[in-house]
């Protein structure tokens, strides 16, 4: 038989994912040097995962990773299987039947709870929500969140909850020419948003915020940002945290928190208050949420693992209007091994692992769901990078026997029904989308329903020019 | 909006920033590496993995540093993109320590 990963039996693996991780991986086996073909394997009808439906509007630059996607997806080999969700079109067993290797890279796609009580009540939401229902998420198209309150809460400190922070304080106009989806701006632009408070469980010197998103935070045209110089007196452990050279990032931070803190508030529309060591006790009202209730928490522990304990104190936050963003989790596959814990895949340098820690053989996994939800875009090429590492270690020791790929498995899904996207179908709705945007000024309009943009590929050009702008 | 790699990179080049650049904006000579800000989507994903703290955006360059600007533009230019790891330069642990990281 002819060696695996030779042109006569070329190695061909599935990506379970279109996001960073995803294309990052497919990249590093595409130019690995060995004879590969790769398929992608993507729920809905557009790639690019969390680039398109999680990076926030406003922040266009942090896009542009999409034109080195869009360059990895016209390498020779590279194939796209768009609106296929595996586990509901297809399964694990016949993906690993049509292919020797699959690589998950399907992220965290839920967000961790904060179990408490009145968690569930009206007007207490996850960020995942709002931050794919303004991106014009297909699955978050409907949600709708009471934007007539005039406090809002975001529990969490890192990127994400600055970007919910940031689309709540920003006003319609600096919003109107971004790619945000056209329901988002229509509900925006009635907000009565006034006072957001974004809460911390640690100090300052832990708050996960990126230097960059947090110094905009204090630039914003529309808002002040709010910090009480108290909360930046640091206890002895965090001062040695700041103070270590390799901690630069967090020393940075509580000296972008000092500045806000020295601001004079400017009576702007809006006000974004910082908190620190706060935690969320219980969400509390008649029938939908009313108030917060946050405990006084204390720092513990050495210098960077400090952790925060409850105290008796606690105060009242009036609010309608919550936001959880306090980390993400995986969510399970049939078929794969998946750690409720950590919300992720248990892997062992990126091999996919049973509950006795071996490998399984064939099964990989790369980004968010390997590792959990850390880092930004670039820390999931680095990750994605190392997986295929072992990847290509393992092809001596994967069954050699010439697969099918991508011919199989369009044929089992054509007879199941299913109508796959593929990588030049998505160029016919992007170029719809880009249209679409042109007459407002944005650089593009999302197709926000699924049926919408397989409407694009199986409508006729004329009929759909007609109805450009429409939608 | 400008990121550079600054001083500290010279007789180091560890080169972990490359690994988690999204978009291969890096590019070497035998002493350091240097961004190309055509291309830097300013995500700032290596400034921390930086062991030696080399890399700065905008406000936060030192006045010391702000030469870099104007080579970092030219070198990375002339030079190739490195997007893989590559073995840090004979001394770098030494230097790191040096500069008390």
């Amino acid at each position: 038989m002819d060696a695996l990963g030779s042109e006569a039996n070329p190695l061909r693996a599935a990506v379970v994912g279109s996001g960073p991780s995803g294309f990052y991986a497919a990249e590093a086996m595409l130019k690995s040097g060995l004879a590969v073909r790769v398929d992608m394997i993507e729920r809905l009808p557009a790639p690019y995962g969390l680039v398109r439906y999680g990076v926030a509007p406003d922040h266009p630059k942090l896009k542009e990773p999409i034109l080195v996607y869009s360059q990895i997806a016209r390498l020779p080999h590279f194939g796209l299987l768009g609106n296929v969700a595996v586990g509901r079109d297809v399964s694990v067993e016949e993906l690993r039947a049509h292919y020797h290797a699959v690589v998950f890279a399907c992220g965290a796609e839920t967000d961790r709870r904060l179990g408490i009580p009145g968690e569930d009540l009206p007007g207490s939401h996850t960020a995942t929500e709002f931050v794919a229902w303004y991106n014009g998420h297909p699955d978050y198209r409907d949600r709708s969140f009471d934007l007539s309150q005039e406090v809002a809460v975001i529990v969490g400190q890192g990127n994400v909850a600055a970007d919910v922070a940031r689309i709540l304080a920003k006003c319609v106009d600096e919003l109107r020419t971004t790619d945000i989806a056209r329901h988002a701006l229509e509900a925006l632009s009635a907000s009565r948003v006034r006072d957001i408070h974004v809460i911390g469980r640690r100090g300052p010197a832990q708050a996960k915020f990126t230097n960059k998103e947090l110094k905009e935070l204090g630039e914003l045209v529309n808002c002040d940002a709010v910090v009480d110089p108290r909360d930046l007196e640091l206890n002895p452990a965090s001062r040695a945290e700041i103070d270590a050279k390799a901690n630069f990032v967090s020393a940075k931070n509580v000296e972008i928190l000092r500045q806000f803190a020295s601001q004079p508030a400017s009576g702007k529309a809006r006000r974004l208050f910082f908190h620190f060591l706060k935690s969320p006790r219980a969400l509390a009202g008649a029938g939908r949420l009313e108030e917060v209730v946050l405990a006084r928490n204390r720092l513990a522990g050495e210098p960077f693992k400090q952790v925060a304990d409850e105290t008796d104190r606690a105060e009242v936050l009036r609010s309608g209007l919550l936001f959880r963003s306090i980390g993400y989790s995986g969510v399970p596959i049939p078929g794969v091994p998946f750690d409720a814990r950590r919300g992720v895949f248990p892997t062992h340098d990126g091999r996919i692992v049973d509950g006795a820690g071996a490998a399984i053989g064939g099964l990989y996994a790369a980004g968010w769901i390997k590792r959990g939800p850390t880092g930004i875009i670039g820390t999931n090429r680095a990750d994605a990078v190392s997986t295929v590492k072992a990847l290509l270690a393992d092809v001596p020791k994967l069954a050699p026997e010439a697969k099918r790929g991508a011919d199989g498995l369009r044929a089992l899904l054509s007879a199941r029904g299913v109508r796959t996207v593929s990588a030049d179908d998505w160029l016919k709705i992007d170029a719809l989308e880009v249209a679409r945007g042109q007459p407002d000024g944005k650089p593009r309009e999302k197709f926000t329903r699924v049926a919408e943009m397989l409407q694009c590929l199986d409508t006729p050009t004329a009929a759909l020019a007609a109805r450009k702008g429409i939608g | 909006m400008t990121t550079i790699v600054t001083d500290n990179c010279k007789g180091c080049r560890f080169t972990d920033c490359v690994t988690v650049c999204p978009v291969a904006c890096f590019h070497a000579d035998e002493a350091m590496l240097y961004i190309d800000n055509t291309v830097c989507i300013q995500c700032s994903a290596c400034i921390p993995i930086c062991p030696v703290h080399a890399i700065y955006a905008d406000d936060d360059i030192p006045e010391d540093q702000r030469h870099w600007i104007e080579i970092n533009a030219e070198r990375s230019q002339a030079l190739p993109v490195v997007s893989d790891k590559q073995d840090p330069l004979p001394g770098a642990e030494e230097r790191k320590t040096a500069l008390g990281y």
